[in-house]
């Protein structure tokens, strides 16, 4: 049979599934949500598990999924510590709720911070459904154990967890800390590849995203906000704008002053009756604004300035060992390098999206977030409500990578529901959310290395400019804290005797915002291109250069040197800073590649290592420049990331990351021109498409029993790094600043 | 005016300028195909008009008047296409948004072009981003489902 045979006889069928389709959405907000509301309690085993009596076991997902398949991992803990049947299970995805701990998915740590805890509480419904059985049989709790979705008795006889079910649910909650745990041995899904609970829908388009929220009346919104930061609308032709086919109301939001935190821009809303007559209203509103005083940000100016400051004298210094000055002065070789990186865009593929609805007392909202808590708290503070008012529904995320855990895209939301009293929709269209982003943040580094007699590193100096996200919160904020240049610039893990590392102040006039491993990016950037700069002054071959500067197998400490390191908020105790984990990801990797053989004229490879996240990575990436062409060839990685629950899922974050870090490599730029975003669609702000996707991507997890660290972000920062350290190998070429395509095409 | 979708005729009432995507997605609440840039630059709103993929956003309604829409609603009901099925097997989504319009796109050049090269998958496939990154799988799944129709076929 051919596709195009397949297609017709799909055709025949398709009255049918149009028309289930049209009830699914008829019936919203109900049932078509339904998979994304809280379910009715009544059969709760504890606050992650209900079992109901036909024995389906819902567990609540409470972290939000942006595609790192966080809904499917974690309830992949809870049924293989409860011992459910997967095929049984059904995952519904939690309301904002302050008992669930943090849903803020962010940080790459769900697994992390929830791995321990979904195994209790799958436990503690094992525990409540085998007391249940007991009780039931009058027999010893050590006599029965929960297997497969049923409870069995030593002697022979069963129950199904849906028999247990109501009974389970009167039993008091069991002590968690003290439920015995599974052995790694006898898991059944911990450490499988288990497909994503979402996999066929979104293969079908049955999906609800942020943008697909549809609630019986619903307003759809637009909205022109101002295009510097903190700038005033003076006046607009609201009378003209209402005249437009489909519009029905025109209503200003009005900014608030900084810190610019998650509230909503100063604009104006086209509200309509449809998405296209929304947006397309807005451009008869004629808005006259005042610029205010960001007005004069030129960005290409701007980050040559940091680059002269950190290049030219000492800033703040955040961490010191030794005497850098007096060593640099006995050095045998000094090399020293200046490195800019831009502003950057987050560009997931679904812009930001919120619906709201007030009535009967609460605001429901419906947002592909990342934090729901945090939109439930704003969003009360907005509407002067209770936070128990605000009822936080999360839809499936079109990609998060950060952006969407501001939610000032759902204040927008509760703003128009109010002043309109009908729920209304925010889209934000391409051009909105790259213009009005929370940017990742420029940077400019400056490095001064120096090398003894044998080509060993003797002295490291480092200076960094980047304007904050600390300004978010406070106005004016203008220099990196601990917690920042924790993300790799502080925690540089080099046995290096004489080390000093400054900071200098940078204002921030853009509203700055973390994306998909934060500071790592311009920092990883600049240590790994430093490290092969002084690996090739030394005459080494990196990959060796890398393992002999790392030095001998230790944990690090950074407490004597003056340096708070944040250790992404968790302890040195639980998770070391092993500089064996980090030359193991290197050593594993390039043993993988024929490392250091000779390639044709104008290939080369390059290597980068970094820890984020608490996770290890290193990449490798094989480049050809030919005629001024620079392709991509092979991106490997290795990831030690510790405990793994689902190998396919951190494959394809991995995966993921390469495709991330080629992004911002080779095309990554936002400008700013008299305070505006210059770029503002996929034209000028260009993301990897498939023709640049190496023809080999490989992927490789270092098998751990250590604690589950982080996944979705630490495969991005080594991969600029990597790929200009190949063009290096291959050209001589040194690239301190990305994106790459302003030297060649890419 | 009257557009068939999805094997079935709709009538709508709407002005003739008004893009297809937002027909779809607003009038038909037909919410599988995304909006993604609404310049023809990202292929998320993918559909297919008279068996080629055309970007919904760009294609006024008018345009689709008389004629056959195919949309991820009716590719098939239970993913049993053979690109959906390649997709499912190489564990293809990410976060999933711009899977309608990968697949609609794949399935398109797999009718015209059942065994692409390299090359034919590179073009037909690049107007369409995907933000995770999953286009290696995407490569993988489109290749198996050629075969899978290979198969079919033989």
């Amino acid at each position: 049979m051919t596709i195009r045979k397949i297609s017709r006889r799909r055709f025949l069928a398709l009255t049918g599934i149009s028309a289930s389709g049209m009830v699914l959405m008829g019936s919203l907000p109900g049932s078509a949500l339904a998979g994304i509301l809280d379910s009715p309690q009544g059969d709760t085993l504890n606050l992650f598990v209900s079992v109901k009596a036909d024995g389906v076991v819902e567990i609540i997902a409470h972290r939000s999924e942006m595609g790192t398949g966080i809904r499917t991992s974690l309830p992949q803990v809870v049924a293989d510590e409860m011992e459910a049947d997967w095929s049984r299970v059904k995952v519904i995805q939690g309301l904002a709720n302050a008992d669930y701990g943090s849903q803020n998915t962010d940080g790459s740590r769900s697994v992390r911070d929830f791995y321990q805890i979904m195994r209790q509480m799958g436990a503690a419904a094992r525990a409540s459904l085998e007391l249940a059985a007991a009780n039931r049989w009058s027999a010893n709790i050590s006599d029965v154990a929960a297997s497969n979705h049923q409870v069995v008795h030593q002697d022979g006889r069963r129950l199904g967890f849906g028999e247990l079910a109501a009974e389970a649910a009167k039993l008091p909650l069991p002590d968690m800390a003290q439920l015995p745990l599974k052995e790694s041995r006898d898991f059944r899904y911990i450490g499988k590849d288990i497909p994503i609970v979402d996999l066929q829908d979104m293969c079908t388009g049955n999906t609800v995203f942020g943008i697909d929220v549809r609630v019986p009346g619903m307003l759809f919104a637009s909205i022109e906000r101002t295009p510097v930061l903190q700038g005033k609308v003076l006046s607009f032709d609201k009378d003209a704008t209402l005249k437009a086919p489909g519009v029905v109301d025109v209503i200003k939001i009005k900014g608030q002053p900084l810190p610019s935190g998650f509230n909503a821009l100063e604009g104006v809303a086209v509200l309509a009756s449809d998405s296209h007559s929304a947006i397309k209203g807005r451009s008869r509103l004629n808005i006259s604004w005042d610029r205010g005083v960001h007005a004069t940000h030129n960005s290409g100016a701007y980050i040559n300035e940091l680059a002269a400051k950190v290049s030219a004298g000492p800033g703040k210094v955040a961490r010191e060992r030794g005497d850098t000055d007096a060593a640099l002065g006995k050095a045998k070789t000094i090399v020293e390098a200046t490195y800019v990186t831009p502003y950057l865009a987050h560009a997931s593929m679904e812009p930001p999206a919120a619906t709201a609805h007030i009535h009967d007392g609460i605001c429901e909202i419906w947002a592909c977030t990342q934090t729901p808590q945090k939109t439930q708290q704003i969003v009360a503070t907005t509407l002067g409500m209770d936070e128990k008012a605000v009822k936080v529904h999360v839809t499936l995320l079109g990609g998060g990578f950060g952006r969407k855990s501001k939610p000032d895209f759902s204040v927008e939301a509760a703003l128009l529901a109010r002043e309109t009293g009908k729920p209304v929709q925010v889209t934000w269209t391409r051009e909105d959310d790259i213009r009005h982003d929370y940017f990742h943040s420029c940077s400019a580094q400056y490095y001064k290395g120096g090398l003894d007699d044998g080509g060993k590193l003797a002295a490291w100096l480092a200076r960094e400019a980047t304007p904050p996200i600390s300004s978010l919160f406070q106005a004016g904020a203008n220099i990196q804290n601990d917690g920042s240049l924790s993300q790799s610039f502080g925690s540089i893990p080099f046995a290096v005797e004489n080390l000093r590392l400054e900071s200098h102040e940078a204002d921030a006039h853009v509203r700055i915002g973390w994306l998909r491993s934060v500071f790592n990016i311009p920092y990883v950037f600049g240590i790994g291109s430093f490290m092969d700069e002084l690996a090739h002054a030394a005459g080494k071959d990196p990959r060796d250069f890398w393992l002999e500067t790392i030095g001998a197998d230790r944990e690090l400490d950074f407490a004597d040197e003056g340096f708070k390191f944040s250790n992404y908020g968790r302890s040195l105790a639980d998770f070391p800073y092993d500089t064996r984990r980090l030359k193991g990801v290197i050593t594993r990797l390039t043993d993988t590649l024929p490392w250091g053989k000779a390639l044709p004229a104008g290939q080369g490879w390059g290597l980068c290592a970094a820890r984020s996240f608490l996770s290890y990575v290193a990449v490798a990436t094989r480049i050809e420049v030919k005629d001024g062409r620079l392709s991509v060839m092979e991106m490997h990685c290795m990831m030690d990331a510790g405990t793994i629950v689902n190998p396919d899922r951190v494959h394809a974050q991995m995966e993921g990351a390469m495709i991330f870090g080629l992004s911002l490599a080779l095309m990554g730029e936002i400008d700013f021109k008299e305070g505006e975003a210059v770029q503002s669609n996929f034209h000028d702000y260009p993301v990897a498409r498939l023709n640049q996707t190496p023809n080999i991507v490989k992927t490789h997890i270092v098998p751990s029993d250590a604690p589950a660290s982080g996944v979705g972000e630490p495969g991005v920062p080594p991969v600029a790094p990597s790929i200009a350290n190949a063009i290096f190998a291959a050209t001589g070429q040194r690239i301190r600043e990305f994106p790459f395509n302003k030297v060649f095409s890419v | 005016m009257k557009i068939t979708i999805n094997g079935e005729e709709q009538e709508l009432d709407i002005a003739p300028d008004v893009p297809l995507l937002w027909a779809l997605r607003d009038h038909l609440q037909l919410t599988g195909t995304k909006f993604g840039c609404g310049k023809g630059l990202c292929g998320a709103c993918t559909v297919h008009l008279n068996g080629a993929a055309v970007r919904s956003c760009q294609t006024p309604v008018s345009a689709a008047e008389g004629s056959d829409v195919l949309t991820i609603e009716g590719l098939s009901s239970d993913a049993s296409h053979p690109v959906q099925v390649a997709w499912k097997e190489n564990n293809v989504p990410q976060c999933g948004y711009c899977q309608s319009g990968q697949i609609m796109s794949a399935a398109a050049l797999l009718e015209r072009t059942p065994s692409p090269s390299d090359a034919e998958i590179d073009n037909a496939m690049s107007g369409n981003i995907c933000r995770c990154g999953t286009y290696t799988r995407i490569r993988t799944a489109i290749k198996q489902a050629s075969r899978q129709t290979g198969e079919e076929q033989a």
